[in-house]
């Protein structure tokens, strides 16, 4: 329609094109004049044919323990309560809470590991319901980064950096490769508390800022309640009707300042208001679960009491949202900050994830929606191998650890049934196959069909990339 | 006309510049051939010398024509064809092609010309544009005057027009009246004016009604929030700390301050003074050390796990990055860690800067209780003169309970004489005959009778004695804790501190063997002393939550009585047993050492209400007395035992309780200060905190002039250089930002890079005439925003056709009046200002106003609710809700969203240019956020009041928020929808009561609620009015 048309213009000459390599600005011209992209062979516009068309990334907020969940050591139960070797730790740093401590035992994982699936993948006993997929998924063993406390890790992962100011990977795509949907935010953000560690993290909302994009490219938080996205709701007394007549009525009084004035903004604003009426009815729609057939629900485990913060109900509307065509859909759950009384804490938040994870997995192949939606869990670090604080026949916790941690990846052209990275036998160091998180944004960009080294906006004078200077596609992932 | 115009049109008249020689002119080296050379080819040949490729570097002439090997030099100057440079751009092989494929974006046949033509030209070189001292430049003739009906009005418009004749575009007409003042009112107060000042200004025939009103505009108090708010985001203010928790800080008073600096119209380099080293300013008075927190408000953290090297570093590296970007319009960030790939800023540079900003005696991690060291208390006058006044009341009270009192000392010397003829009780030792520990705590008996705890120290225990006395009737028990040098603290108790918990006494008269049935009942207890909520009552109340406590009177021995209901008679054959139980939820709160005595005195309680050593004063003549013991027996007297002395003591508590209170509500601000020894600075390899490599001193870039002879090397050196009339950015860096305060766009359009990346300026001359102007008047930012505001350029009409726009698209040539969304804070400080709802206070604490409940909560890791935490939102309200929306409280990690959708950065570092989106987000705020349902109910009760017809009305309400009357036919839709609301109310009337219902303002029934909810409905769609959120 015309009024995109001319939004158009105005929108790549301002924002999109400036002086960013040539590629990707086609591909957010193709994608705002044409929404679905991928429906029709407007792909050309990316740098390369994408495996993936959109993301759920299910963020483990808070570190989950590597060595309880997923890389299986069985030489700690040798080395359990002895010190760390210095040649082990080769002077890494440590954090504040733990650097006091004179001791730095070792300390094997209780949970028991068992193979899984043809590709035989060894999963704790912590995590049933991931383990029956393990043929679907690939994990990688070998991911690590600089940072070693909260603030900075989180941010790193989300934003490519440490210090706060970049756009998280949702607004680079939003950026990149704009939006499939016209009646839904192209990248959406929710939130849940899981029953492990109470007291938490605090989240940030620069996790699904927009940096120094334009802002339209932030993530938009949806909530339970009411309000999913805020302000959705019309105030009490106005129904739809009330609505719909006073958009128009709006829209009637803007054309005709448009007529006046020219400014085309003006048919953006007319355009804009039509679209938040439209998301009045999808989101509502979205986010209305009555519809869904009991056996969907019991797979995710809604029904059952709501310890997990709500993450199972988050996960299908992330499935509800991935086939409305929404770009990129995070889940944040917290409480994986498990620095005492781990094997208590990191039980209860299994229980939250374990079933609603592996049923996301799941739900989506048996739609097809797999082969095209790029699944990650993980988080921002993984924790020690050393105890922090007493160490008991019962209870132990862990500090965290940046050196290595374990994530697992699904669909979107990712390698099925793979274990990509392999760590020491103290599960401190990468001995194979490092995966730096660099890498990792480099390869959730790659299965986009973007090269993130061409993936750029200027600020400042400097052409910034997700991925800074760094960043090399992990082929091994790939399928 | 004034005469500052007659002086214009002599320059319009006398200058001769011809437009025509621009044609003909040369390769422009700043122009066309730097930004090439700087996007294509400095990563590899470019200022950094460690990511340097072949020792080349073509960012300075003498290294690019230096002759080298093999080949010759890169530019043969005069000669592209022998030029080495040109061969490798022109190569087809990939590998020797310049740019090499896949590093950057490829030269295009133009811009490979271009570089061609410029070395046949001589290849000559121009320092960086904004590098070059300011010049002003003559003002341009403009030559198409006799084809326009549009006239310049001052010599901003001399430059504008010149150059949309050079374009072939033309100037548009002065905006409609209405419009005008508008735009005006909006733009210089951040409010949009009146009715009747609208119709005051549309009615004013003089020519000079524009200049009036602008000047009216500067005067006002609102101008200074406008100006501040812009420097808010410049200054990343915000009420958190911004990492981790973030919780809250309080730099209100240093936003206080800017508004008041603005609207004295400070100038701009003693503004720059202030806030860089205000505290370093001879004998620098409380405004100027709050002035100096401008590099106190980048984020903190304290982190449990933080390493506190790695954020000093942080906040500092911060401090550089922002103070290069509002003032120099550099961004040195990347020479953090390596030289600079585009400009001259080498990494030494950086930490040179960095030297300036380090020696602040701070912590790396701080500020979990509020405000973070080093900060300053900042009463207001009034606050100032209440302590004052407190103090002196303080003051005289206690030397009046210090000192002599003469009615207190002549009741005091008979209360002495009576009580020393009293009768006080004796008290007769029991004597334990056995003891034990329901624990395992050792008890000896010591040879005064006393029994001493040893050993373990359990949680919980009770002690149980027997014991006989010689006594033949008993009333009461008397325990005393005694302080043992083998206790911690001296005990008497057990705990760290040493403290006990006595939670209860019981009494027997027998053995254990028949405790059971054997409790004598107490009637009261007594003590010297208990501590607060632990009052020795509770020690016979049966109940093991509560007990006698004695802190913080500790390291003293205490005594407490047991007074029984009925006095008992006992022979010498009678045994006791005493449980002392404690059992408190504080551990090991045991007593260390006690002894048991006995008395059958009628009056057991005299004298317990004194301290042992009150009682020893008394016992020694007043004469012969210590002044120790002058002291006890005074303070007792005037504490207990005189009523005259008991109302002094409580005025003084009340005094000094009031005074405590005054200054604890007295803000604090972060302040800078510098250390006396200031700490040693080094590069940091890599930018890393733990890589210290050469060890620097401060000092400005090279590349710039040179710290003035004879400036201290250190903050005040650096803001003295920063505002020096020589200093070629800061004069156009900030120019350009007001620039873009009105037109949406700088003359550069990256605000904050003037660098070689930068976008370089669409009027270069009246950029630098601008800035001379700005530095030649003394700084004086009003006069600056005077000149831009009665520009002609400023006054144009916005509207535009397709073919001007198709031109000049994004009106960068200025051939139209801005036309431009407001920024966040306007559109809410418009809504309730048009409603009446608007506060108008100036400065002071920020306020928390509407928010969707939960966003912090969703967020936040800890429960507690104390405001500094900044954890669970604490809604205001009454006048707190309508305040303007500069002083929301600003959460950094949850900032308002109402704000944030339309835009404003989240402050969480240095931001001088504002993206302008347009979302369907931004449209949901306006239709449903409370804010702006209210304010259209109140606009709707005012419009309601005001005028009688609908049509009337109608058009009041439009021409509050757009200033001008609606055409017939927006009339008509207006009238329609009102009618259709009104209509569908009054078949659901319980609709209009609920519209009504949102907001805590009070509505006014006096319409009827369906009438009024159809007015509302209707004015919150004028609210959601293109034209009203938008600068016409």
């Amino acid at each position: 329609m015309d009024i995109n048309l001319e939004r158009m213009r105005l929108l790549t000459r301002r924002q999109l094109f400036g002086r960013m390599a040539s590629g990707i600005g086609t591909a957010a011209l193709a994608s705002l004049l044409n929404p679905r992209i991928f429906a029709g062979s407007a792909e050309s516009g990316l740098h390369f044919a994408p495996k993936a068309k959109r993301v759920i990334y299910l963020f483990m907020s808070g570190g989950p323990s590597h060595i309880d969940l997923f890389d299986y050591k069985p030489k700690l139960k040798d080395y359990h309560g002895n010190e760390l070797p210095a040649s082990v730790r080769m002077g890494q740093r440590i954090t504040g809470m733990t650097s006091s401590q004179k001791s730095f035992p070792c300390v094997f994982s209780p949970f028991k590991f068992e193979r899984h699936g043809r590709c035989g993948a060894l999963v704790s006993e912590l995590l049933p319901n991931i383990a029956s997929i393990v043929d679907q998924i690939a994990i990688v063993k070998s991911m690590n980064t600089e940072a070693i406390n909260h603030d900075p890790a989180f941010t790193y992962i989300q934003t490519g950096a440490q210090q706060p100011g970049r756009p998280c990977l949702g607004a680079w795509l939003s950026y990149g490769i704009g939006a499939e949907t016209q009646n839904l935010p192209g990248f959406v953000v929710m939130i849940s508390q899981g029953s492990g560690n109470k007291n938490d993290q605090p989240l940030f909302s620069r996790l699904w800022g927009s940096g120094f994009l334009p802002t339209q490219h932030q993530g938009v938080r949806f909530r339970s309640g009411a309000d999913p996205v805020l302000y959705l709701s019309n105030p009490p007394g106005v129904d739809a009707a009330a609505r719909r007549r006073f958009i128009s009525g709006v829209g009637q009084l803007n054309s005709m300042a448009k007529e006046a004035f020219g400014d085309p903004e003006i048919s953006t604003r007319i355009a804009q208001y039509e679209m938040a009426f439209r998301m009045q009815t999808s989101v509502p729609e979205l986010t209305d679960l009555s519809g869904e057939p009991k056996d969907v629900l019991d797979m995710y485990g809604i029904e059952e009491k709501g310890t997990d913060g709500g993450f199972a109900r988050n996960c299908l509307l992330a499935r509800r949202m991935a086939e409305r065509g929404v770009r990129f859909i995070q889940l944040l759950h917290r409480g994986w900050d498990q620095h005492n009384n781990l094997p208590r804490q990191i039980r209860g938040q299994c229980l939250d994830v374990d079933r609603p994870s592996a049923a996301l997995v799941k739900d989506l192949k048996q739609r097809g929606l797999l082969e095209d939606t790029l699944v990650i869990w993980g988080g921002e670090f993984g924790r020690t191998v050393y105890g922090q604080g007493a160490l008991t026949a019962e209870s132990y916790g862990r500090d965290h650890h940046g050196r290595c941690f374990s994530i697992w990846m699904a669909g979107g052209g990712v390698q099925p049934g793979i274990t990509h990275g392999e760590t020491d036998d103290y599960c401190y160091n990468i001995v194979r196959d490092p995966v730096h998180i660099h890498d990792f944004n480099a390869t959730v960009l790659h299965l986009l069909g973007i090269d993130h080294t061409r993936l750029t906006y200027r600020f400042q004078g400097r052409d910034f990339r997700l991925t800074d200077v760094h960043g090399n596609v992990v082929k091994g992932l790939l399928g | 006309m004034s005469p500052r115009w007659s002086g214009v049109k002599a320059v319009v008249i006398v200058s001769c510049l011809s437009s025509a020689s621009l044609f003909a002119a040369p390769v422009d080296y700043n122009r066309g051939v730097r930004p090439l050379l700087s996007d294509r080819c400095y990563q590899c040949h470019g200022p950094d010398a460690a990511k340097r490729e072949a020792g080349l570097r073509l960012d300075l002439r003498n290294d690019a024509l230096r002759p080298r090997e093999p080949g010759g030099a890169a530019i043969v100057q005069g000669n592209p064809d022998a030029s080495p440079l040109v061969k490798r751009i022109l190569s087809t092989d990939p590998s020797e092609v310049m740019p090499p494929p896949g590093t950057t974006k490829p030269l295009t046949r133009a811009e490979q010309e271009l570089l061609r033509r410029w070395i046949a030209e001589g290849a000559s070189y121009q320092g960086h544009w904004s590098f070059q001292a300011i010049q002003r430049p003559p003002v341009p003739q403009v030559d198409r005057l006799d084809l326009w009906s549009a006239r310049p009005r001052n010599e901003i418009d001399c430059f504008i027009f010149a150059r949309l004749a050079q374009d072939g575009l033309s100037p548009q007409l002065e905006a409609d009246r209405a419009t005008l003042i508008r735009r005006v009112t909006l733009d210089l107060t951040g409010l949009p004016p009146t009715l009747e000042a609208i119709d005051a200004f549309t009615e004013d025939t003089r020519s000079d009604a524009y200049e009036r009103w602008v000047e009216r505009l500067l005067d006002s108090p609102r101008y200074g929030e406008r100006m501040a708010l812009e420097w808010l985001d410049a200054a990343r203010f915000a009420d958190t700390h911004g990492f981790h928790l973030d919780s809250g800080r309080d730099m209100t008073r240093w936003r206080d301050w800017v508004i008041d600096a603005y609207n004295q119209n400070k100038p701009f380099d003693q503004f720059t003074l202030e806030q860089i080293a205000g505290d370093l300013l001879p004998d620098p008075s409380l405004e100027q050390r709050i002035a100096s927190g401008f590099h106190r408000n980048h984020m903190i953290n304290f982190e449990g796990g933080a390493i506190p090297e790695e954020y000093h570093a942080a906040y500092i590296v911060d401090r550089v990055n922002t103070t290069a970007t509002v003032w120099l319009g550099l961004t040195v960030a990347c020479a953090q860690c390596h030289d600079h790939k585009y400009d001259p800023v080498t990494q030494k540079d950086f930490y040179q800067l960095y030297a300036f900003f380090h020696n602040v005696p701070e912590a790396g991690l701080d500020g979990s209780k509020g405000n973070a060291n080093p900060f300053i208390k900042v009463p207001t006058a009034r606050e100032a003169a209440e302590i004052t006044s407190l103090s002196t009341a303080v003051h005289k009270l206690q030397s009046q309970w210090d000192g002599s009192y003469p009615e207190l000392d002549a009741a005091q010397f008979d209360w002495e004489r009576s009580v020393v003829n009293e009768k006080w009780p004796e008290w007769t030792a029991i004597e334990p005959l056995s003891f034990r520990s329901e624990s395992d705590t050792t008890l000896e008996k010591l040879p005064d009778g006393s029994i001493r705890a040893g050993g373990n120290s359990p949680d919980l225990d009770t002690y149980i004695v027997t014991g006989r006395s010689s006594l033949r009737e008993m009333r009461a028990i008397r325990v005393e804790a005694l302080t043992d040098d083998t206790l911690v603290a001296r005990g008497p108790g057990r705990s760290a501190d040493g403290n006990l918990v006595l939670t209860d006494f019981k009494l027997y008269l027998g053995t254990e063997a028949t405790l059971k049935d054997s409790q004598l009942k107490l009637k009261l207890a007594t003590a010297d002393f208990s501590q607060k909520d632990y009052p020795v009552s509770a020690a016979i109340d049966d109940d093991p939550a509560s007990g006698w406590a004695i802190a913080p009177e500790v390291g003293r021995s205490h005594a407490a009585v047991f007074e029984m209901v009925e006095p008992i008679v006992c022979s010498t054959e009678s045994i006791l047993t005493v449980m002392l139980e404690f059992k408190s939820a504080s551990p090991r709160h045991q007593m260390g050492r006690f002894r048991l005595s006995a008395t059958s005195s009628s009056m057991p309680h005299a004298a317990q209400d004194m301290a042992p050593n009150v009682v020893e004063a008394l016992s020694v003549l007043s004469e012969d007395r210590s002044e120790a013991e002058r002291k006890a027996v005074r303070e007792h007297f005037r504490t207990h035992v005189s009523e005259t002395g008991r109302k002094l003591r409580t005025q003084l508590d009340g005094a000094k309780k009031a005074l405590v209170e005054a200054e604890e509500k007295v803000r604090t601000t972060m302040v800078m200060q510098e250390m006396e020894k200031p700490r040693d600075t080094f590069v940091l390899t890599r930018g890393e905190y733990n890589k210290p490599g050469e060890k620097v001193e401060p000092n400005v870039p090279a590349f710039l002039p040179p710290l003035s002879i004879g400036s201290p090397r250190n903050r005040l050196g650096l803001a003295r250089w920063l505002a020096d009339p020589r200093n070629p950015l800061t004069a156009r860096v900030m120019v350009n930002r007001y620039w873009q305060m009105y037109f949406g766009a700088g003359l550069v359009k990256t605000a904050e890079d003037f660098g070689s990346q930068g976008e370089l300026p669409s009027h270069p001359e009246l950029l630098d005439w601008l800035a001379a102007q700005f530095i030649e008047s003394g700084w004086d930012v009003k006069a600056m925003q005077r000149k831009i505001v009665t520009s002609a350029t400023y006054r144009q009409s916005s509207a535009v056709t397709a073919q001007v726009l198709e031109r000049d698209p994004d009106n960068r040539l200025l051939s139209r009046g801005p036309r431009l969304r407001l920024q966040a804070e306007f559109i809410r400080d418009q809504a309730l200002f048009v409603s009446g709802l608007l506060d108008g206070r100036i400065g002071g604490a920020s306020v928390s106003p509407y928010q969707p409940p939960g966003l912090w909560e969703e967020l936040m890791s800890r429960t507690d609710g104390a405001r500094w935490s900044a954890q669970i939102y604490q809604q205001s309200h009454g006048a707190d809700l309508y305040r303007r929306a500069m002083y929301t409280f600003w959460k950094r990690t949850s900032p308002p969203p109402s704000l944030t959708t339309l835009d404003a950065p989240d402050r969480e570092t240095c931001t001088v240019r504002r993206p302008r989106t347009n979302t369907p987000l931004q449209a949901l705020i306006l239709m449903n956020d409370p804010t702006y349902i209210e304010a259209a109910r109140k606009l709707a009760e005012r419009i309601l009041r005001l005028a009688s017809s609908t049509d009337e009305r109608i058009a009041m309400a439009f021409r509050i928020c757009t200033a001008r009357r609606p055409t017939v036919a927006e009339a008509q839709v207006m009238r329609d929808l009102l009618n259709e609301q009104l209509k569908a109310y009054e078949q659901n009337p319980r609709n209009a009561e609920a519209l009504l219902g949102v907001g805590e303002a009070q509505w006014d029934s006096s319409s009827g609620a369906v009438v009024l909810a159809a007015w509302t409905l209707l004015s919150s769609a004028i609210l959601n009015l293109d034209e009203t959120v938008t600068k016409g």
